[in-house]
């Protein structure tokens, strides 16, 4: 009984769905009315006084254990099962957890410098149009099955993903162009594209083109979907049942992690447990009793909590394009580019950071701090009421006696805003936007019904994010040749966006895509919000925990103090 | 033999009843806004899959052809035992249900065992409790455990027994030990429905002549009760045996979320959420099959209870009498359900 069970009255207060990037997601599990939620709070106030005082959580082993130590099995829950555990199809972050442990990759990324490090592949070299890429492969490397890695493996991994077309959610967009792929010896792989693709590199360093063996080739993608999967990574798949979770097991000839882990040699952990815990309370109270090490999805409400009895917070900003409004071009209001600069302009980013999470902050650029070629662009979306109100009324839309939103030929300037994230700020910045004469009406909805109401073409604006450790992510999300979110035309920005493709140098990539974003925002298509993290929370036991570039987890270097030879 | 014919003759009905449902919820599914394809792709925003490659996934899944082909293809496919594959997780719906069955079984069957026991004796002593304020104590529990919302009672059942007191590990206990939360917390509202309505039934029999007579005979206030009163309103009971399936049904859903148990409840909420279409498909044709199965069996059993639906002696009025009696107290019960002992009782 040394601390407290974090257990506060406010506990799971607000209808709570999961902090995954809107990128990540393929399907939301249905939540719980607000009136649901509060009569949880209720409830647990209720346990808390008829139990009088708090159980207590696992106390920390060892504060002097410094040393790894092997074996242990390290148990995580996460929220939503992603039904579908192959990261080369499946593009949400739980799939992509799992995911990463399994696979290796041709390429590394340094998340401190963006830099890309040698793995599976030992050098490189790029064509200078950016259309072809050679890759000199790593001896040696072998997959779960013992079957050798290599140049072969390759191709057979990059034109099965380019087969499975848009199923390959995230990896399909990484290789679109292909065009061909060659193997001058087993140990030597040249890819070549149709047009200059840059962003190529980075990809690489992903789990969405992570590789498996030949057996897994064998099966269908509904097959591979949840099981089957023979990687080369320092965990191999146990076993996979949909709802349930996952069980990994140590590769014991595991021997090529990248330069950058901390150690060689084979994975420190025995086995790793996943399993899927749908309610977040129970995550939280599981992590308290010990049932659990790791909570993949802590909510902004219990991090205070949480750290204050004696459990670790892993953060870390998710990088790519923040949470932002990405605004229809084609919607009455905001075809007008004066209505949708003074919409970015009417919002007041650095009060937001009241409402957020110690571990998030404002917008500074359309991209995170953390997407490596980030440059601060503050100056750019700074809050002027009285420029935003200018440009309406240049625009037509007047203030009426009696009303503080503008009108304009009889119609209000009303926004309808569907949202399914959590995001508490938007509230502050409706308030903020009324200041200036729009009505930004939330509705909160189900994923689905976003992505219901995009198709049907009647969002005005639609609050997204996407992950991606890559600047290049903009033009995913902007260019008129990618999704083209805005629905804008052809311009000056797609031009940026097209000379970035073949720009292989990164220095000057990265700057042709910060001008590019920075466009965007003058223009009004990219209303830059706030940046996302990703948080979880770690029992004391837990160390060398690490988050890779794209902020999900390499568990290859993490280790149990305390636990060591157990399950050895 | 008749027996016989009657069975085969409910059977067929079910067969029409499951087709009804396949067949609603088809129609449903596709008249929902949101493509179940753009959906798997990913959420708004995220998906970067072009227009040609959705239409080419749509035709894999055969979603392009028009909504009488597709609905004559899976009907096809349900005859051979083909309920096609989950957009989700690309399992064979059957197999994706089959690995949550048990569980959901499980549940069910120990709810059934704490809410019948827990009911009978809730009712047995509410009705035998001599002081008034007792007895209208006892008999508002019901009440009370209908009306506690069930994801409320299972966090605090959680807080206590798993976070406070350890005694049931939240996560990972399998057998007695991992059902006993969600079944108690399940077992509440269904017990309270059998308590209140068992509670009304006892009442009228105790109302009953052959009841007072025996009661004049010097017979003691629990004998009669137990001996005589309950066989008699225990009969009621068969009657809510349809709500009382949609009751483990439903809850499920909630309490199995609660409990992380990877059951027919969970897979209900989050193929629904994903728009799953096989999937629901398949789960609304077994939660079909289970009422139809149950109805059956409660229509059957009535004979075997009832004495008024199997052939007769003559001369026994008087017990027929109390039976008819004990059984329409109950009918009067607000919660009546519509699995009722039906106008084809078997034919005597």
């Amino acid at each position: 009984m040394s601390s407290p069970l974090p257990l506060p009255s406010r506990f799971p207060s607000r209808s709570e769905p999961d902090r995954r990037s809107s990128s990540e997601r393929s399907g939301p599990a249905g939540r719980s009315s607000p009136a649901a939620r509060s009569l949880i709070a209720l409830g647990l106030a209720a346990a808390m006084a008829l139990s009088g005082c708090g159980a207590d959580p696992q106390t920390a082993a060892g504060p002097g254990a410094s040393t790894p130590a092997r074996g242990g099995t390290l148990r995580l829950a996460y929220d939503n099962d992603p039904k579908c555990i192959d990261g080369q199809q499946n593009g949400t972050n739980n799939a992509l957890n799992i995911s990463r442990q399994m696979t290796d990759s041709l390429t590394d990324q340094d998340p401190k410098t963006g830099a890309i490090k040698p793995w599976l592949a030992t050098s490189w070299t790029v064509g200078e149009d950016a259309r072809t890429y050679t890759f000199k492969l790593r001896h040696g490397v072998k997959f779960h099955d013992g079957t050798p890695f290599t140049a072969q493996s390759v191709k057979q991994n990059f034109s099965g993903i380019a087969a499975l077309g848009a199923k390959a959610q995230l990896a399909s967009t990484y290789l679109a162009g292909l065009k061909s792929i060659s193997t001058p010896d087993a140990h030597t792989v040249r890819i070549a594209f149709k047009e200059p693709n840059a962003q190529f590199l980075q990809a690489t360093s992903t789990m969405s083109l992570g590789f498996y063996a030949p057996a897994t080739w064998k099966l269908t993608p509904e097959q591979r979907c949840t099981g089957g999967l023979v990687g080369t990574g320092p965990f191999e798949l146990d076993g996979y049942t949909p709802g349930s979770g996952a069980r990994l097991t140590r590769f014991a000839d595991y021997a090529w992690p990248s330069s950058l882990p901390r150690h060689r040699g084979p994975a420190y952990l025995a086995a790793l447990d996943f399993q899927n815990v749908a309610e977040a309370s129970v995550r939280t109270g599981s992590l308290s009793s010990g049932d659990i090490d790791v909570d993949q999805s802590v909510q902004p409400q219990n991090e205070e909590l949480l750290q204050a009895s004696n459990f670790q917070l892993a953060a870390r900003p998710n990088p790519g394009v923040v949470y932002s409004f990405y605004v229809n071009t084609a919607s009455p209001i905001f075809a007008d580019a004066r209505v949708r600069r003074a919409l970015g302009q009417g919002i007041d980013r650095p009060e937001l950071r009241a409402l957020l999470s110690r571990e998030q902050s404002e917008a500074t650029s359309a991209l995170a701090a953390s997407t490596p070629g980030y440059r601060n662009r503050a100056g750019t979306l700074s809050y002027d009421p009285a420029g935003a109100k200018r440009l309406l009324d240049q625009a037509g839309w007047h203030l009426r006696a009696g009303s503080d939103i503008r009108v304009k030929d009889g119609r209000p300037l009303r926004v309808e805003l569907p949202y399914w994230q959590n995001a508490p700020f938007l509230e502050l910045i409706a308030q903020q936007l009324r200041g200036i004469g729009i009505e930004l009406e939330l509705k909160r909805v189900t994923s689905t019904q976003q992505t219901a109401l995009k198709q049907a073409g009647e969002l005005d604006l639609l609050f997204a994010n996407l992950t991606r450790a890559d600047p290049d992510i903009l033009r995913s999300v902007y260019a008129v040749d990618a999704q083209n979110q805005t629905g804008k035309h052809r311009d000056g920005i797609d031009e940026l966006f097209d000379r970035s493709t073949a720009t292989v140098d990164p220095a000057e990539r990265y700057a042709l895509l910060g001008r590019a974003g920075d466009e965007l925002v003058k223009g009004g298509f990219a209303v830059p919000l706030v940046e996302l993290s990703t948080v979880m929370a770690l029992a004391p036991q837990v160390r060398g925990f690490h988050y890779e570039a794209s902020s999900r987890f390499q568990l290859y270097d993490t280790w149990l103090a305390g636990r060591a030879g157990e399950g050895e | 033999m008749r027996t016989m014919a009657y069975v085969l003759r409910r059977l067929g009905h079910g067969v029409i009843v499951l087709w009804a449902a396949y067949t609603l919820t088809f129609l449903i599914l596709s008249a929902l806004p949101g493509d179940p394809i753009q959906i798997l792709l990913g959420a708004a925003g995220a998906s970067a899959a072009t227009p040609e490659q959705i239409d080419a996934i749509r035709a894999q899944y055969g979603l392009d052809r028009p909504l009488w082909a597709q609905y004559l293809e899976s009907m096809a496919g349900l005859f051979r035992g083909d309920l096609g594959l989950s957009y989700a997780s690309g399992q064979p719906v059957a197999q994706a249900i089959g690995q949550v069955l048990p569980s959901t079984l499980q549940l069910a069957g120990a709810t059934l065992v704490l809410a019948v026991t827990g009911g009978i004796a809730l009712a047995v002593l509410a009705a035998g409790a001599k002081r008034p304020w007792l007895r209208s104590g006892l008999a508002g529990l019901p009440g009370l455990g209908v009306s506690l919302p069930t994801f409320w009672v299972g966090l605090i059942l959680l807080q206590l027994v798993s976070f406070r007191l350890g005694w049931i590990p939240a996560l990972g206990a399998h057998g007695l030990a991992g059902v006993i939360l969600p079944a108690l917390t399940l077992a509440l509202p269904v017990g309270a429905v059998i308590a209140q309505v068992l509670l009304q039934a006892l009442d009228a029999a105790a109302a009953q002549q052959f009841i007072t007579t025996y009661h004049a005979a010097g017979l003691r206030r629990w004998t009669l009760l137990l001996t005589h009163a309950l066989p008699v309103a225990g009969l009621s009971l068969l009657s809510v045996a349809g709500l009382v399936t949609g009751q483990l049904l439903g809850g499920a859903v909630v309490v199995e979320t609660v409990f992380t148990r990877n059951g027919l409840g969970r897979l209900v909420e989050t193929s629904v959420a994903g728009q799953d279409i096989p999937v629901v498909q398949g789960i609304v044709l077994v939660a079909a099959a289970v009422f139809v199965v149950v109805n059956l069996v409660t229509d059957l059993l009535y004979p075997v209870f009832d004495a008024r639906t199997r052939p007769t002696p003559a001369g026994r009025r008087t017990a027929r009498s109390g039976l008819r009696n004990g059984r329409s107290g109950a009918q009067t019960t607000p919660e009546y359900p519509a699995a009722h002992p039906t106008q084809e009782v078997t034919p005597v």
